[in-house]
């Protein structure tokens, strides 16, 4: 079972004044509906890039279901963020194919590079290292998605050339 | 006629860069005022060869591998400028020997019919492939709905999901049951890691699957259609969602569809939030419903009570992409391939250290050892065969001397591995079973809902003990803990997750025990994998004394000076791994 909680501190600090109205259309759009809880995280998620704890009392409260419910769907599903993530999700590909092909060595090489752990955000809140199952990008074994760019047959020293490539191209 | 020029663009060959040597022809074309029609399509399966530029001719049609942005511009100038194809880059031709005829040659595509083959995103294309005949047929024919499931049962088709249940049977129980709600779900959560033939054909061919789905809405008299898609497919949804989009334009969704009094159905997509165990039926129900997926007893199976407690049909992605080729070509065309149990062909993924990774799709009753050597075309860089994984985190191993079983469902059960959705991972000689097991051990565990205390817990247990293995730390009398441990949670967990989570550490004791024996005993890893059982060391022959290895070394046990061999103090070494990685002239040694 994968174990995630709300950490009052970390959403406190990182949650840099969100304007929770942005929920409203969505709120509207979902209130009342069967099978909306779901849907409604998913748009949560969408807007903030993470759930924080003051939209999932919103949610609750304009909606009716019971925060219980909300905490119980968002932690059960591995696409719920209950944390602030960094301006680019670095996705490590741990599918079979990939972990015979050495992913871990792409992680490693990452996490030395960052400074991170697995799942965690780097200071500068630049770049969120994850692994994932699998990106079904198989025959390119190892690969690492950024955005919407897969990056595919990488080494570990890649993988942090790519990395650094991408915070130099944003810091000019 | 008109030269076309198709480029491959499933998600596969973007990865590749079919986005840049699409633009890059695009750009070519305007520029120049080139006159052939481009075109995309999606996956042919030949992923190892992506980028994939077609190009169709009045000589023939020619498919060229590996086309990056420059290639195409020498392609372009030179097939289609100078009228002179460039024969060492064409993988694939029926007009000259390539080198991937064979490949190609040796399939039966059935699922992936259209796959590569059209625009999957224009609706007109796939009419023009006998899209949507099968079920124009079914309602000019005024074929009753049990006529319909009786082809379908005759043709044998079985689950491709994995559970191989016979797909007539599922729809004759959903139609038996009568409400005036019910629905059709198709299951395209395809969570395997190694798996990826649900993504292409949902990329590649998704009108084939809506109208798989629309056929069996009308067999079983349903209202609604729900397709619960993974999230991690981003292109798979977009293409659905047009295709969604044309057939609601041309009717083919909506109210009294085909012209049949009463038949009215709506398709929506319920986007996966990520949780592998809602492939299992009830649990991708929960999910819909926007709970917790969590698994629930059966029966009631979804075919009385399933989505909303109304009777439910839930196939996954493939199975649906069949049945309009059944019922076009009939049941018995289709029960012509494969063995007496397994009928019809199964399409798989190829991946790990085969050569050709990518889609096929073969009879049933192929040997295992025909997939991989004749159309995965063997192993990578000329290694040893030791195993393949079948079937994902539910699958197993299935070592080299029982690769002569055939693909069917009953013989790959006997091996202890299970057909799965399709996955076949290839290892070779450099692959650690023990660590196989573990990766899957360590993912089921992760996914494991909780609702089942041995399935939970036994799973947990069962990677600690693994962990330890791989740490050194094995000891006497653990591989009966895990094979108890195995059975246990076998027996008593409520789903599918649970019952099948034990296999690929089950399968690769049953085959590999010396492996296991090795780690434990003598604390090696006869693979070279598990790190803290190997010792590095300098070779200095081969050491340049560059310094790299010294200078990352993160335990400072590597000494040198410049330009001469260094050498690294056991004591010291933690085994991370980074002389290893970092060095360039392969002079550090494992053993």
């Amino acid at each position: 079972m994968r174990i995630s909680r709300i950490n009052k501190k970390e959403n406190e600090t990182g949650s840099v004044a969100q304007d929770l109205s942005l929920l409203d259309p969505l709120i509207a759009k979902h209130k009342g509906k069967k099978g909306n809880l779901i849907p409604l995280l998913q748009g949560a998620q969408e807007l903030f890039g993470f759930i924080s704890g003051p939209a999932f009392e919103k949610l609750a409260r304009e909606t009716g279901i019971p925060l219980s419910d909300m905490y119980g769907v968002a932690t059960f599903y591995a696409q719920f963020r209950l944390h602030p993530v960094g301006k680019h999700i670095i996705k490590v590909c741990h599918g079979t194919a990939c972990h015979v092909q050495n992913a871990v060595e792409i992680s490693e090489s990452l996490e030395e590079a960052l400074k991170v752990k697995d799942g965690q955000t780097t200071e500068d809140r630049f770049f969120t290292l994850e692994s994932v199952a699998c990106l079904g990008c198989c025959s390119l074994a190892p690969v690492m998605m950024i955005g919407d760019q897969t990056y595919g047959k990488l080494t570990g020293n890649e993988a942090v050339k790519i990395v650094k490539n991408i915070r130099l191209a944003d810091n000019n | 006629m008109t030269t076309i020029v198709t480029v491959g663009l499933g998600s596969c060959g973007i990865a590749a860069g079919a986005n840049k040597t699409y633009e890059k022809i695009k750009a070519l074309k305007d520029s120049e005022k080139l006159t052939f029609d481009l075109k995309k399509t999606s996956c042919v399966g030949m992923c190892y060869r992506e980028p994939l530029v077609e190009i169709t001719d009045e000589t023939g049609t020619y498919l060229y591998g590996e086309v990056d942005a420059d290639r195409a511009v020498e392609v372009i100038e030179k097939h289609i400028n100078q009228h002179d194809p460039i024969r060492d880059y064409i993988v694939y031709t029926d007009l000259f020997d390539a080198p991937e005829n064979d490949f190609i040659g040796a399939q039966v595509k059935i699922v992936l019919r259209n796959c590569g083959y059209m625009d999957p995103e224009s609706i007109g294309e796939y009419e023009s492939r006998d899209g949507y005949k099968a079920i124009k047929m079914i309602a000019a024919e005024k074929r009753s709905r049990e006529s319909v499931i009786d082809t379908v049962l005759k043709s044998g088709l079985r689950g491709r999901g994995g559970g191989g249940f016979p797909t007539g049977m599922k729809w004759k129980f959903a139609n038996a049951n009568k409400s005036a709600e019910k629905y059709v779900i198709c299951n395209a959560d395809e969570g395997d890691p190694g798996a990826f033939m649900d993504r292409s054909v949902l990329e590649g061919d998704p009108h084939s699957v809506l109208e798989g789905m629309i056929i069996a809405a009308y067999a079983i008299e349903a209202t609604g259609g729900v397709i619960y898609c993974r999230a991690e497919y981003p292109l798979a949804i977009k293409r659905l969602n047009i295709a969604i989009g044309q057939a609601h334009e041309r009717g083919y969704l909506g109210k009294n569809i085909f012209g049949i009094e009463g038949f009215n159905l709506d398709i929506y997509i319920k986007e996966g939030a990520g949780a592998f165990v809602c492939g299992e039926e009830t649990a991708l129900i929960a999910s819909i419903e926007g709970e917790r997926g969590m698994p629930r007893k059966r029966p009631p199976f979804p075919a009385g009570s399933g989505l909303w407690k109304k009777p439910t049909n839930i196939n996954n992605v493939e199975t649906y992409a069949n049945i309009p080729w059944i019922i076009n070509n009939g049941s018995e065309a289709y029960a012509q391939y494969g063995t007496e149990k397994s009928k019809g062909t199964k399409v798989f993924a190829l991946a790990g250290k085969v050569r050709h990774s990518g889609l096929v799709e073969v009879p049933m009753g192929m040997t295992i050892r025909d997939v991989i050597f004749k159309l995965g075309g063997g192993i990578k860089g000329n290694k040893r065969f030791k195993a393949v994984q079948m079937g994902g985190p539910s699958g197993g191993c299935i070592p080299e001397f029982l690769s002569d079983t055939i693909v069917d469902y009953d013989s790959v059960n006997a091996t202890g591995a299970i057909m799965g959705s399709g996955g076949m991972v290839v290892m070779d000689e450099t692959t650690c079973m023990v660590d196989v097991a573990k990766f899957f051990l360590d993912f089921t565990c992760k996914e494991s809902c909780g609702k089942c205390t041995f399935c939970r817990m036994g799973t947990k247990r069962m990677l600690e003990i693994l962990d330890r293995i791989t740490n050194g730390l094995g000891r006497e009398g653990d591989l009966e803990k895990l094979e108890e441990l195995a059975y246990q949670i076998k027996d008593n967990s409520l789903c599918g997750l649970g019952q099948t989570a034990p296999n690929p550490v089950l399968t690769t004791i049953r085959y590999f025990r010396d492996e296991y024996e090795a780690h434990i005993n003598h604390k090696k890893c006869p693979a070279k994998v598990c790190r803290p059982l190997l010792t590095y060391k300098v070779d200095p022959e081969k050491c340049t004394g560059c310094l790299v290895c010294s200078k990352n070394c993160p335990a400072k046990a590597i000494t040198g000076e410049r330009k001469k061999p260094h050498f690294i103090n056991q004591e010291l070494c933690t085994k991370c791994g980074v002389c290893f990685s970092k060095c360039k002239f392969e002079s550090i040694l494992l053993s």
